[in-house]
């Protein structure tokens, strides 16, 4: 059962399997956003209350999603670098969190172009779930400013890691000591899972834009993960080998 | 074992004590920035006894912040770091009785000194007692994050800058807890529910800062 995923502790064989992914995953991404952007942007019906203005949910929401997504990714990886010490882990550390931070920054923006029509402000300091989000940016920058800073890109990681693991504890707090405020971020639309307050013509294509999205993650982690492995190794045999071959 | 926290502890009070003017610095800092916020908000006084609650915190906050930053300088530069990791002894223990007598050496003075500085902005009186309170159980939290910080951002070039963007989003749910509890006096409510908030979140960074501290130090200097 264990031996399936032995190829994570290995560069090379991370590095042979992602290359056979990569092109797969590249391809569902840009047909499912592709896809999503269209069955949301066009296809979905307008909101009653919001008119057209809502479709912008369709790319905040799932970039909202990720952004946590990848907290938890990059947390994960953290543990595995500090308990195994695995080279590939270490690489993901840094990785999750720049493509985390992005995602972050994407969620954060357009929430408040939705905001502006939609509550009247860009910014609502009240609001639990837009400043934890902006708490969870600045994670990540602590995260890559603190991972830039060390030069040795192991230890670099496993310092990372430990900030990482830090601010899984801190999130949820920050979460709920600004949720005691009155909130005006209106009712989450999907974590319902019994009754989701959004129609099924509505939810579907938000759901199917999500997995596009976490497509999208996957396959831009690979990536960066691999080439932050080859500029590792660069000088080891099998890192020239797989760039010839 | 707890002969070398005793010690270690005693050792951080020593310390302490012979350079005592050192136990003031917090104290400047934060009467100096007081001042600043006080002569940015204009002279009149209503709308600075409105915002004093958040104003004293957010001091508190900065001078216990800056307390902590070089915290582990001394042992990094002196090698003692390097024989508190090899002596066989847990480090997190260690890390528990040198954090144990920074959050008491940072905490007491600022929380002492505090309600100079709330008659100096108008705070109501009303809101003296929870500013104490909540400063007593926050202030620790805010030593205890801010040497995990200290800790991943030892011997870093230039670490500053990137010590303030480590510590201070972990810092947010004390100040909001903090900083609630002082206005919900101001305002006559009960602060209990705050405060014991304060005390939980004290509680945790007590059990969690120091094997974070070591786990940080030992990934960092290796």
């Amino acid at each position: 059962m264990l031996t399936r995923y032995l190829f994570l502790a290995s560069p090379p064989a991370f590095c042979a399997r992602a290359g056979r992914w990569l092109p797969w995953l590249w391809t569902l991404a840009a047909l499912g956003l592709a896809a999503g952007l269209v069955w949301g942007l066009a296809l979905a019906p307008p909101d009653y209350q919001q008119g057209e203005a809502y479709r912008i949910i369709y790319v905040h929401v799932p970039a909202a999603w990720l952004s946590l997504l990848a907290y938890l990714a990059m947390a994960a990886a953290g543990a595995a670098a500090l308990i195994w010490h695995l080279k590939v882990a270490e690489a993901a550390v840094a990785e999750c969190a720049a493509l985390g931070a992005s995602f972050t920054a994407v969620a954060l923006a357009t929430g408040m172009l939705w905001g502006k029509p939609m509550w009247g402000t860009w910014w609502q300091w009240g609001d639990a779930r837009l400043v934890s989000e902006l708490v969870l940016l600045f994670l990540y920058l602590g995260v890559l400013g603190l991972h830039n800073a060390i030069a040795e890109p192991r230890r670099a990681a496993r310092v990372a890691a430990v900030l990482a693991l830090a601010g899984v504890v801190n999130v949820p707090i920050v979460h709920y000591s600004v949720e005691w405020w009155n909130t005006l971020h209106q009712g989450a639309t999907v974590s319902k899972f019994a009754a989701p307050s959004a129609h099924p013509s509505m939810l579907w294509p938000l759901l199917f834009m999500g997995a596009a999205f976490a497509l999208y993650f996957a396959a831009a982690l690979l990536a960066r993960v691999r080439a932050a492995l080859l500029e590792r190794e660069a000088d080891r045999g099998w890192a020239a080998e797989f760039l010839d071959g | 074992m707890a002969r070398a926290f005793a010690a270690l502890f005693m050792r951080e009070w020593r310390l302490a004590w012979r350079a005592r003017a050192r136990l003031l610095q917090p104290l400047a800092f934060a009467a100096l920035a007081t001042l600043l916020l006080a002569l940015g908000m204009g002279p009149e006084p209503e709308p600075l006894a409105a915002a004093a609650p958040s104003l004293l915190w957010a001091v508190a906050l900065l001078a216990a912040f800056l307390a902590s930053s070089g915290l582990f300088r001394a042992e990094f530069e002196d090698g003692g770091l390097e024989l508190w990791r090899t002596c066989g002894l847990p480090l997190a223990w260690l890390l528990l009785a040198k954090l144990a007598a920074h959050a008491l050496l940072v905490s007491a003075p600022l929380a002492l000194a505090s309600p100079l500085l709330a008659v100096w902005l108008g705070l109501p009186a009303a809101g003296i007692g929870a500013l104490l309170a909540s400063l007593a159980l926050g202030l620790p939290v805010l030593c205890w994050v801010g040497a995990l910080a200290a800790a991943l951002t030892l011997g870093l070039p230039r670490g500053g800058l990137l010590l303030a963007l480590v510590a201070l989003p972990l810092y947010v749910p004390v100040l909001v807890f903090g900083s609630a509890s002082v206005h919900a006096a101001v305002a006559g409510l009960p602060t209990a529910g705050p405060l014991t908030l304060l005390a939980a979140l004290g509680l945790l960074a007590l059990c969690l800062a120091p094997p974070a501290a070591a786990a940080a130090l030992r990934a960092g200097q290796d």
